[in-house]
């Protein structure tokens, strides 16, 4: 793991490779520049305060690599909140580092932008909500405050602000255009609107009962983040999920992604005119929720997935249904993707539109199914291979186009890989024999530390975890590939026009909460 | 061209055929139908308000405009902005960051507006409480007229709410107000 760092890597337990160093002061940026000339990605940055068990504050990044994820932890002094930001090596940093300076008042030393990013005018700029003596539920007075956006100026430019209360029924976050006619010459977004303080939240839980919260961090994105937390419990807890249990999560993971591409594919043929596409794939959608609530007694598997396993088994006949779905919707997928192949006018939207080149998608990170669609062929489930993909060996979609027309290919692929996976899974569950579903993990005395990696829909969903010496939570920060993502999508809709943007947002279709937090 | 109509033909219309069980979800949508005509006597425009949800309540507000649920055919729509509308559907809890936009979004919509809160969050404050960036349930900080629980509540669960929160207000001036404007 990194050679050439000089520094100790402990393997944290769990089906990934998850290796945790702390680094000097002086290697920070070092091993940020390492990881980069090794081809690696930051997946995240954070801060925590661990002043009260040892009078330091804490900054830590998660690097992946072709061996695994490093878990890098640098500690800073109480008397000294600075720390060198890697924001120059991984551009992709930048919010993640404003969000530190929001939350715990840690700048970096040279900081480039030094505006508030999940901070508007609801508390002041010196309250630190992750502060040890903040309780969390201290309220101010709102203030008005004027957050200056970027200007661009020149002849006939003139600026179209959207949000954060949207047209359509979706998140609520700004966007600041700057057009010449209909032409975008830039897009900046102010996100933070769903704030709602769920990593304070988490502060002081009992591990096995925050699992609601981890699920609602993101609604659609609910099973992976409820196997990302269960995984990270797991992880400090040192316990091992059953094997049946495993399948049993990548069913519903796999069902997860299924349901986001089916409305998604509906949505992009609707924004760009082709009502058809929506009404069919919604209609397939639903009968997947359907079955999900039979299954699940849950239309979106929300809290199914428990840290140690799952909540229940499913049985027999209903695995035999699950299969005949997946055979039905196979067939309505493949038919209705010729049909968008073969629209003249909705491959004329597509192709071209929105378009993240490959180098820039490695210059700034661009994460998951986009990243794939942009020539980043990175995916957990087949690059690292946890329990069960190492049995169900699922493909790595790519393109390397970069356009909308490529993002829906990839999910087209997906759907298609996915419906595979989830028919062999059923396969596997029907010939197995019944097992235990569930191990209870024991939080002992030693355990401090967690980490989940699970490849989400929308991309790898991480969740770090720091336990206190009583086994509650101290501090259980959630990552979502949205913060690598957001950046991009406003470098992929200059030199569009106006009128594009919701098919391009869509192809991409972010999640706000999952930022916001 | 063609292999459009064949899907559609192949599809068929989903929308779920009149019911032989009393209980069917289909027997509520008739019956949410001619509680809407009869009590607006005219198609109801929402406008939908995320305030701070975790996006869960939000797939299922989109999902019912899926041929299941078929609400247009029903006469309720989504409308684009607060002016056009007559109900707000509000996801909660409510951020503080979102404390403005809400005020002014209810501000904007005019009389006699019906507010629905939507989801255990929207009701309660949910698993998200009252914090620092959470003002909790929508009721904190607008009128609210029904309370729709569930994390998230289904399809048929919203229009359930959405229909006790017409049928609550069944102002004079609602079933007079097409003659007195001169519809």
């Amino acid at each position: 793991m990194l050679p050439g760092l000089n520094c100790t890597f402990d393997r944290l337990p769990g089906p990934m490779p998850v290796f945790r160093a702390r680094l000097t002061r002086k290697s920070w940026k070092s091993a940020a520049s390492l990881v980069r000339s090794l081809g690696g990605r930051l997946v995240s940055q954070w801060g925590s305060d661990r002043r009260p068990v040892d009078g330091q504050f804490a900054v830590h990044a998660a690097y992946a690599t072709g061996s695994g994820l490093a878990w890098l932890t640098l500690e800073l002094s109480d008397s000294l909140r600075v720390y060198p930001g890697i924001d120059d090596v991984f551009p992709q940093a930048a919010r993640m580092q404003r969000a530190t300076a929001d939350l715990l008042g840690l700048v970096p030393e040279e900081h480039h932008d030094p505006r508030p990013w999940l901070r508007h005018e609801a508390w002041p700029a010196d309250y630190h909500p992750l502060l040890s003596e903040r309780s969390g539920q201290e309220v101010f007075e709102a203030t008005s405050e004027l957050y200056p956006f970027v200007p661009v100026e020149g002849d006939g430019v003139h600026e179209i602000a959207v949000g954060p209360v949207h047209a359509g029924i979706i998140e609520p976050g700004h966007f600041r255009f700057s057009v010449v006619g209909e032409k975008v010459l830039r897009l900046e977004e102010r996100l933070g609107y769903t704030h709602k303080g769920i990593e304070k939240r988490f502060e002081g839980q009992d591990p096995l009962e925050a699992a609601r919260l981890a699920a609602r961090v993101s609604g659609d994105s609910t099973v992976a983040f409820g196997w990302g937390y269960a995984m990270a419990v797991e992880s400090a807890a040192d316990c091992t999920v059953p094997v049946r249990a495993q399948w049993l999560r990548a069913l519903a993971l796999e069902r997860e992604r299924v349901a986001n591409h089916l409305g998604d594919l509906g949505a992009l043929g609707n924004d760009a005119g082709f009502a058809f596409g929506l009404a069919q794939f919604s209609r397939l959608k639903e009968d997947w929720l359907r079955l999900n609530s039979r299954v699940f007694d849950h239309r979106y598997a929300m809290d199914w997935v428990i840290p140690g396993g799952v909540r229940d088994d499913v049985g027999e006949a209903m695995l035999e249904q699950i299969s005949r779905q997946c055979v039905l919707v196979e067939r309505e997928v493949a038919r209705l993707r010729s049909i968008y192949d073969e629209h003249a006018g909705v491959q004329d939207r597509f192709s071209g539109a929105g378009r993240i080149t490959p180098e820039l998608a490695v210059r700034l990170g661009l994460a998951g199914l986009a990243g794939r669609a942009s020539g980043r062929a990175n995916d957990l489930r087949s690059d690292f291979r946890f329990a069960p993909y190492d049995t169900l060996q699922p493909a790595c979609a790519a393109s390397s186009a970069g356009d909308v027309a490529a993002r829906v290919a990839v999910r087209f692929d997906e759907t298609l890989e996915s419906l595979r996976l989830i028919r062999e899974t059923a396969a596997r569950l029907q010939s197995a024999t019944e097992g235990p579903i569930h191990q209870a993990p024991q939080i002992r005395e030693a355990a401090t530390c967690g980490m989940g990696w699970v490849e989400g829909w929308r991309g790898e969903v991480l969740v770090a975890l720091e336990l206190d010496p009583a086994g509650r939570i101290r501090r259980c920060h959630c990552h979502d590939p949205s913060w690598q993502n957001w950046p991009l999508l406003e470098h992929a809709v200059i030199g569009n026009i106006v009128p594009d943007f919701p098919l391009i947002n869509k192809s991409f279709n972010l999640t706000y909460s999952g930022q916001d937090l | 061209m063609w292999a459009i109509v064949r899907q559609i033909v192949r599809a068929g219309v989903v929308s779920e055929p009149p019911p032989e069980a009393e209980t069917g979800w289909r027997t509520d949508v008739q019956w949410i139908q001619s509680e809407i005509l009869r009590i607006l006597g005219r198609a109801l425009a929402i406008r939908h308000v995320d305030a701070g949800s975790c996006n869960g309540c939000e797939l299922e507000i989109q999902a019912l405009n899926n041929p299941y649920y078929n609400i247009e055919g029903l006469g309720i729509r989504f409308v684009a902005s607060p002016r056009h509308a007559d109900l707000l559907l509000v996801t909660g809890p409510v951020s503080r960051h979102m404390r403005i936009a809400l005020e002014r979004t209810y501000e904007a919509t005019p009389e006699p507006r019906l507010v629905v809160a939507v989801g255990d969050c929207g009701c309660t404050g949910g698993v998200f409480g009252e914090s620092y960036a959470s003002c909790g349930r929508v009721a904190n900080v607008i009128p609210v007229d029904v309370m729709v629980p569930g994390c998230p509540p289904a399809p048929i669960q919203l229009l359930k709410g959405i229909l006790a929160a017409v049928n609550q207000r069944v102002p004079a001036s609602i079933s007079t107000r097409p003659e007195s404007l001169g519809f």
